[in-house]
């Protein structure tokens, strides 16, 4: 089990290793569909993104009428794929140092990560409980005109576990499983 | 939160109702009591309490999964080898189903497309039944069971509250039966867009109009799904119907549990393949790479045109939430069915 706190390095994310399981300590900004569209289409982002993850997720936040302090009720990895025609630009545009999803990423952001010292962790998805734990704070709100599923969510997490499956070396746990798996297939297919 | 308080409260009252009685419930009684089902339409507030047995389906529904599958999740997890991700992912689903279930909270944040599946007696007035579900889906929304998920596909506009077109899912049947059962499954967007249907003969599988092509085209959808439906899941799979039926009855087949056996014996064989084989594709939890790719698979028939052969494959996560009650004399929950 290896370690990632913050403040975040393109060096330390360089160390990652495709099938490395790591415990993420610090701060993660959400980020998903319409997010990724806005910084895509040139609005600059609220917030510097400069060596800070981004979390492809919608989670289910509350609001305290009273406090008026954010809980996190439910926050798993939403899919990332939809991501693809985006990322790669994100990384290079904001410096991004990792992004957290689920399901895997295509050849565009792959080459992304290795261009710019990126990795892309995958969360385990479905497990919205277990992670939404693992947040100990909402410290800021941006963009909330996108609704709150949306927005940015600036959050603070204490060891939020993740795998490595697309590393800063070109290296893609999904295509290699997609390869090997297609070779048991044509195998089973012939039997 | 008060209010949140106060709603559970009144939400697990017809279990506890159900708990106490239960041990002095027999076959006999249960037919006496169904019988007033019918009758005790009239009374001014059935349906009030219908909606509170609705509420807690959902609530229950939402945060904890049914036996048969936790016990094929664990199964899953020991499966594993130590110190893979495979295993680290297995044993983080286990943590999340405890969790979930002491929390009372919804296992996954996409709380999916909200499917009911309603079996009632002869003379049952479904839209006052409709309208219930309506009631009790707004309520489940307000208090965190379901998230806000149903979107208008011309307006991109969120309902808030999870009612419009299409939503909630309800499918009725008439069966021979006094009883109402009402059975929920909340089906996620992850594993529904890995979904498939396959049209018979499919050349570039080679697949043929037979139960071989059958087997070949599942297994296909199985290794395009990878991870990305949240895996390890479970198959529902018709054969044959038109482009629509064959998908209703694949998700149909979800409803049986994992544990019971194919009354057709070629049909129970091909399931049993199709968790075999493709756990031999080393997909795995997640698509980290593992022994576990497939935890079940149903299976049935419908007839066809000369013309079609129709394979449709609905993929379940492994968060498959699905529970169903069979109600009361006053609309109780009497008997949870999973």
């Amino acid at each position: 089990m290896k370690k990632l706190t913050y403040p975040f390095t393109h060096e330390q994310v360089r160390d990652l290793k495709v099938g490395d399981m790591v415990l993420i300590t610090g701060k993660l900004f959400t980020g998903r569909d319409a997010v990724h569209k806005r910084l895509h289409d040139g609005v600059k982002p609220p917030v510097d993104l400069t060596n800070q993850i981004i979390y492809h997720c919608g989670p289910v936040v509350l609001k305290d009428k009273k406090t008026g302090i954010h809980q996190v009720m439910a926050a798993g990895p939403t899919t990332s794929i939809r991501e693809e025609p985006y990322q790669a630009d994100v990384m290079k545009e904001f410096g991004i140092v990792g992004v957290i999803g689920k399901g895997g990423m295509g050849p565009k952001t792959l080459a992304g990560c290795k261009e710019y010292g990126c990795v892309y962790f995958h969360a385990i998805g479905g497990a919205a409980q277990v992670l939404a734990e693992k947040i100990d704070s909402v410290d800021a709100v941006y963009w909330e005109d996108l609704g709150s599923p949306e927005a940015i969510w600036e959050l603070s997490v204490t060891e939020f576990p993740v795998v490595v499956t697309m590393d800063a070396h070109g290296n893609s746990l999904h295509s290699k499983i997609e390869a090997s798996s297609a070779e048991e297939l044509k195998k089973a297919l012939k039997e | 939160m008060a209010k949140k308080k106060v709603a559970k409260k009144v939400a697990k009252k017809p279990t506890k109702k159900v708990a106490a009685k239960k041990p002095a419930l027999k076959a006999k009684t249960s037919k006496k009591t169904t019988k007033k089902v019918v009758k005790a339409k009239k009374v001014e507030n059935t349906y009030k309490s219908l909606e509170a047995s609705l509420v807690e389906l959902i609530k229950n529904t939402s945060s904890v999964l049914p036996d048969d599958v936790q016990k094929v999740i664990l199964e899953a997890l020991h499966r594993e080898e130590k110190n893979t991700t495979a295993e680290y992912a297995m044993n983080i689903i286990k943590a999340n189903i405890e969790l979930a279930k002491k929390k009372s909270q919804p296992l996954c944040q996409d709380t999916g497309t909200v499917l009911f599946f309603v079996s009632h007696p002869i003379g049952f007035d479904q839209h006052k039944f409709t309208k219930e579900i309506q009631k009790a889906v707004v309520k489940a929304t307000e208090l965190g069971y379901l998230r806000q998920n149903s979107v208008d596909s011309l307006t991109g506009e969120n309902s808030g509250m999870n009612i419009g077109a299409g939503h909630p899912s309800i499918h009725y049947h008439q069966h021979n039966k006094k009883t109402v059962e009402v059975k929920l499954m909340l089906k996620g967007g992850g594993c529904e867009n890995v979904g498939a249907q396959y049209s018979l003969p499919y050349t570039p599988l080679e697949a043929g109009r037979d139960i071989d092509g059958v087997r070949k085209v599942i297994l296909d959808a199985v290794h395009k799904a990878q991870g990305k439906g949240c895996g390890p899941g479970v198959l529902g799979v018709c054969i044959g119907g038109d482009r629509g039926a064959g998908y209703v009855e694949s998700k149909e087949q979800l409803l049986r549990r994992i544990d019971d056996i194919n009354d057709v014996a070629s049909l129970a064989e091909l399931e049993k393949e199709i968790v075999n084989t493709s756990n031999k594709l080393g997909i795995g939890p997640m698509g980290f790479g593992g022994k576990t790719t497939l935890l079940g698979c149903k299976i049935s028939a419908l007839n066809r045109l000369p013309a079609s052969f129709f394979v449709s494959i609905s993929y379940m996560c492994w968060a498959f939430r699905r529970q169903g009650i069979e109600l009361g004399d006053k609309n109780q929950i009497k008997k949870w069915l999973y």
